[in-house]
């Protein structure tokens, strides 16, 4: 029994101490000077995270005492974390609202939004209206529009995306007015549910969808009022449905922050941003 | 006769669809991964957003959030299951209400672990994106599980040894030492594995509380992303990340593999020496 | 156990100090369920406060940015995919259990056993993908859109089948051998003895596997988001696509605010109700149970 309970003294001990210790440094808020190394925290959109996580790092690699640490949470998080000052940078990938007109923004990439169908589907174009006819429930059958004899599965993001809002923005529709089949989260989900299923149209970043084509992935992009879905042409402009993906801070960033944000817009990351299929905005 | 055919052709029959199922999901992902794993793979830091390097740093965060867990669940479950088999009895309250709470716990969804474990450890105890927060969250999840196994262990422990125990005047918590918690290991440690694979598989929770970042940790307060994180991102957030993902799948696979067959051999050499049953 | 009292057979301060230290550790472990019931609370008081509880059942749609809250199509989906994965993987699990301990022979029940504790530990977007990915197609070519109720209900029923068959294993491994030499002394036959001895005596452990398993089941998030096709929409059959709680809360959290975020909080303690509820009936069934 004394055995026992020395041992259990002693873990109590051990963990007291180990608390201790921890407590004194909690994290993020390493008081200047005291160490060398400063943290930047970026929370926000998932798309944006592995973007900016390989910026970090490469930041890093030029900055020996800068940790960049990344956390994903949405674009709604990136924004109401820069608002509270629990992040130093948030990530959003879209423009900000009206109402969040008190933070500053830089976009340091473009993203473009593609219909994707599968390949499977004999159909190569379809026109504004015949898209919003599908989503909104009126053309239930692809036999309506030329297609094969099957009822269309349309594929819709969850509430709240930012490719959602873009998309109903671009056609004019309100989420109530979506009639669809499947919801999907992330892009990539959105490309697996489209290639397993013959009869699925859905709409997704238009350089993942590219990227997926090119590597066998049973889907193809359908051009948007007749201009082809491709990276190049979100580059040059000619693509009329794209959206910025923005760093967000508080205040007019200023030290490491101001740095990182430079850092992220200027052209020595151009090739990490289309490695990860965006498009680097011009300079 | 023909009661007992039906049933073991139906066993037999469930046995091998099972098998069948099983070995498709298998075969599935050891096609899609094997080409991708490599010593390099295991040691090295991933890069271009994880499609391209290894998953060193990935698997150290996973096996320390792992263990603490378990260290944090472990003595609280076991301390915890022993009271509910040998110092309560089921009809009065305590006992009950004890029990039912965390029988609750177990249905907890994942999601709200995170969510959760989030407002508590990382943000009202202050430990931030850490990986102590997300160990300690994920304690709370493999909690009911280790406690309900090593609970049924113990229970189905002889009565014969309590009433010798009394017989020979030795104090409860001796007999518990000395006698019931041997006969209970492999119970015991049944119930660990159990916690540990479903700590080590956990994705939803951990996103919340232990983070993102795939940097090697310096300490229980870093941040750190688990492998179960880094399958999730990999497979529904980087385009062209498939086969990363599913060779850390494999891994993720065979680690918790290993670690439930060295608890299971641990406990058939340790009963062996430690005590007879019948 | 009568002989469980604290007060008979020894009143050592030793027993004393242990019952002390004991009590206040499960103390500790049941304040955890406490903490997390209060912190949903907490977290959907917001649009509990001005949205009235009829909303949650009778609104026309789940819009929450547009102040409709209608959570029983999700209730249902959650309800039926859990149910389902249940009826699946209960007697596969319990079968697979009898298989390892009276039917295999001990080498392969020794392989069967690894090939189970292997599966066990397979993180739950393995099987989410693999379900996305193989399995959905598969539904699809049978009923279009392939994701669906039916493929969450066959992927949840793989999932928790390792831990039924684990804790059934467990189960009949504490049967004690003189039921069974009782049993062959009396002359049953191999099928007599499981559903005349064996099932009976391990029904305790059976039960609490169960419960388990449909706790896991209800509280899974990742592979339901996957494979359930995540329309709000009331199951008419098999081939519907579904949208449970959890992947409600998954799908929608990391991009919802105000009252649209509380709203998710009150659908994570609808679940929690859930659960209340098939604890408290498993509570009820189990009263005449025999503690081992």
């Amino acid at each position: 029994m004394k055995k026992a309970i020395s041992a259990v003294v002693l873990l109590l001990l051990i963990s007291a101490t180990g608390y201790f210790a921890f407590r004194i440094n909690p994290a993020g808020t390493e008081p200047a000077g005291a160490s060398n190394t400063e943290k930047l925290v970026l929370t926000g959109s998932s798309t944006v995270a592995p973007l900016a996580a390989e910026i970090g790092k490469r930041f890093e690699s030029r900055h020996p005492n800068v940790r960049i640490d990344v956390q994903t949470g949405g674009s709604s998080r990136g924004v109401n974390d820069a608002r509270a000052g629990l992040a130093d940078i948030g990530m959003a990938s879209r423009a900000l609202k009206p109402d969040e007109a008190g933070l500053k923004s830089f976009t340091i990439a473009l993203d473009g939004i593609g219909i994707i169908v599968n390949a499977a589907n004999p159909l190569t174009a379809l026109d504004k209206q015949q898209i919003i006819d599908i989503f909104t429930g009126k053309v239930t059958n692809w036999k309506e529009l030329g297609g094969n004899d099957a009822p269309i599965t349309v594929v819709n993001k969850a509430e709240g995306r930012s490719t959602l809002e873009l998309f109903l923005h671009y056609f004019g529709l309100k989420n109530t007015d979506i009639k669809a089949q499947v919801v999907i989260g992330d892009n990539q989900q959105g490309i697996k549910t489209v290639a397993g299923n013959p009869d699925a149209i859905g709409y997704v970043s238009v350089g993942a969808a590219e990227y997926e084509a090119g590597h066998a992935a049973a889907i193809k992009l359908l051009p948007l009022d007749g201009i082809a879905a491709s990276v190049e042409n979100v580059r040059n402009g000619s693509f009329p449905l794209s959206r910025p993906l923005n760093l967000l801070t508080k205040t007019e960033p200023a030290g490491v922050a101001k740095d990182f944000i430079d850092f992220a817009r200027s052209a020595d990351v151009n090739d990490l941003i289309e490695a990860q299929y965006f498009v680097p905005v011009a300079h | 006769m023909l009661k007992n055919r039906l049933a073991t052709a139906l066993i037999w029959l469930s046995a091998v669809l099972i098998c069948a199922v099983f070995a498709r999901l298998l075969a599935d992902m050891l096609l899609n991964g094997v080409p991708r794993l490599s010593w390099t793979f295991l040691s090295t830091a991933p890069s271009d957003a994880g499609r391209a390097g290894g998953i060193g740093p990935i698997i150290v965060s996973t096996g320390l959030i792992v263990l603490v867990a378990v260290i944090a669940a472990g003595p609280l479950g076991l301390a915890t299951a022993i009271l509910l088999s040998e110092f309560t009895s089921p009809s009065r309250r305590f006992g009950r209400l004890i029990e039912r709470s965390l029988e609750v716990l177990a249905g907890v969804p994942s999601i709200v672990f995170g969510l959760f474990g989030n407002a508590f450890f990382c943000i009202y105890l202050e430990l931030g994106f850490s990986i102590l927060s997300g160990g300690l969250t994920l304690a709370c999840m493999a909690l009911p599980i280790m406690l309900n196994t090593a609970a049924a262990g113990l229970r189905a422990a002889p009565d014969d040894y309590r009433l010798c125990a009394a017989a020979l005047g030795i104090s409860r918590t001796a007999a518990l030492l000395h006698l019931l918690l041997p006969a209970a290991a492999p119970a015991i440690i049944a119930g660990l594995m159990l916690g540990i694979a479903r700590a080590g598989a956990e994705t939803a929770a951990l996103i919340f509380t232990s983070g993102y970042v795939d940097r090697m940790p310096d300490t229980l307060m870093d941040s750190g992303r688990a492998l179960s994180v880094h399958i999730y991102d990999l497979a529904m957030n980087v385009a062209g990340g498939d086969a990363n993902a599913h060779a850390s799948a494999l891994v993720l696979m065979l680690l918790l593999f290993t670690i439930n067959s060295l608890a299971t051999c641990l406990t058939r050499h340790w009963l062996r020496n430690r005590i007879m049953t019948s | 156990m009568t002989l469980s009292k604290r007060n008979i057979l020894s009143p050592s301060l030793t027993d004393k100090r242990l019952a002390w230290l004991l009590s206040g550790c499960a103390l500790l472990a049941a304040l955890i369920v406490v903490l997390i019931l209060g912190f949903l609370l907490n977290e959907s008081w917001p649009v509990l406060r001005h949205v009235s509880l009829r909303h949650f059942f009778a609104d026309a749609s789940w819009h929450p940015t547009q102040g409709l809250y209608n959570l029983m199509p999700m209730l249902t989906a959650t309800l039926l995919s859990s149910l389902g994965a249940l009826v699946l993987a209960g007697p596969l699990g319990v079968a697979s259990g009898l298989f390892m301990h009276y039917y295999a022979p001990p080498r392969l029940a020794g392989v069967y056993r690894r090939l189970i504790e292997l599966l066990a530990g397979i993180p739950s977007v393995v099987y989410g993908f693999w379900g996305l990915v193989t399995l959905a197609p598969l539904v699809g070519r049978l009923h279009p859109p392939g994701v669906s109720l039916l493929t969450a209900i066959l992927v949840l029923a793989l999932m928790v089948l390792p831990t039924v068959a684990l804790i059934a294993d467990a189960a009949f491994a504490a049967i004690p051998p003189a039921y069974l030499r009782g049993a062959a002394a009396l002359g049953l036959s191999p099928w007599g003895t499981i559903s005349g001895v064996v099932l009976p005596a391990a029904r305790g452990g059976l039960v609490s596997g169960l419960l388990l398993a449909a706790g896991r089941a209800l509280g899974e998030t990742m592979a339901v988001l996957m494979v359930a096709g995540n329309a709000v929409q009331q199951p008419h059959s098999l081939f519907d696509s579904v949208r449970t709680l959890t992947a409600n809360i998954a799908l929608e959290m990391a991009y919802a605010m105000g009252d649209h975020r509380a709203a998710l909080f009150v659908s994570g303690l609808a679940l929690m109700l859930l659960v209340l509820l098939l604890v408290g009936m498993a509570d009820v069934l189990s009263r005449k149970t025999a503690y081992a």
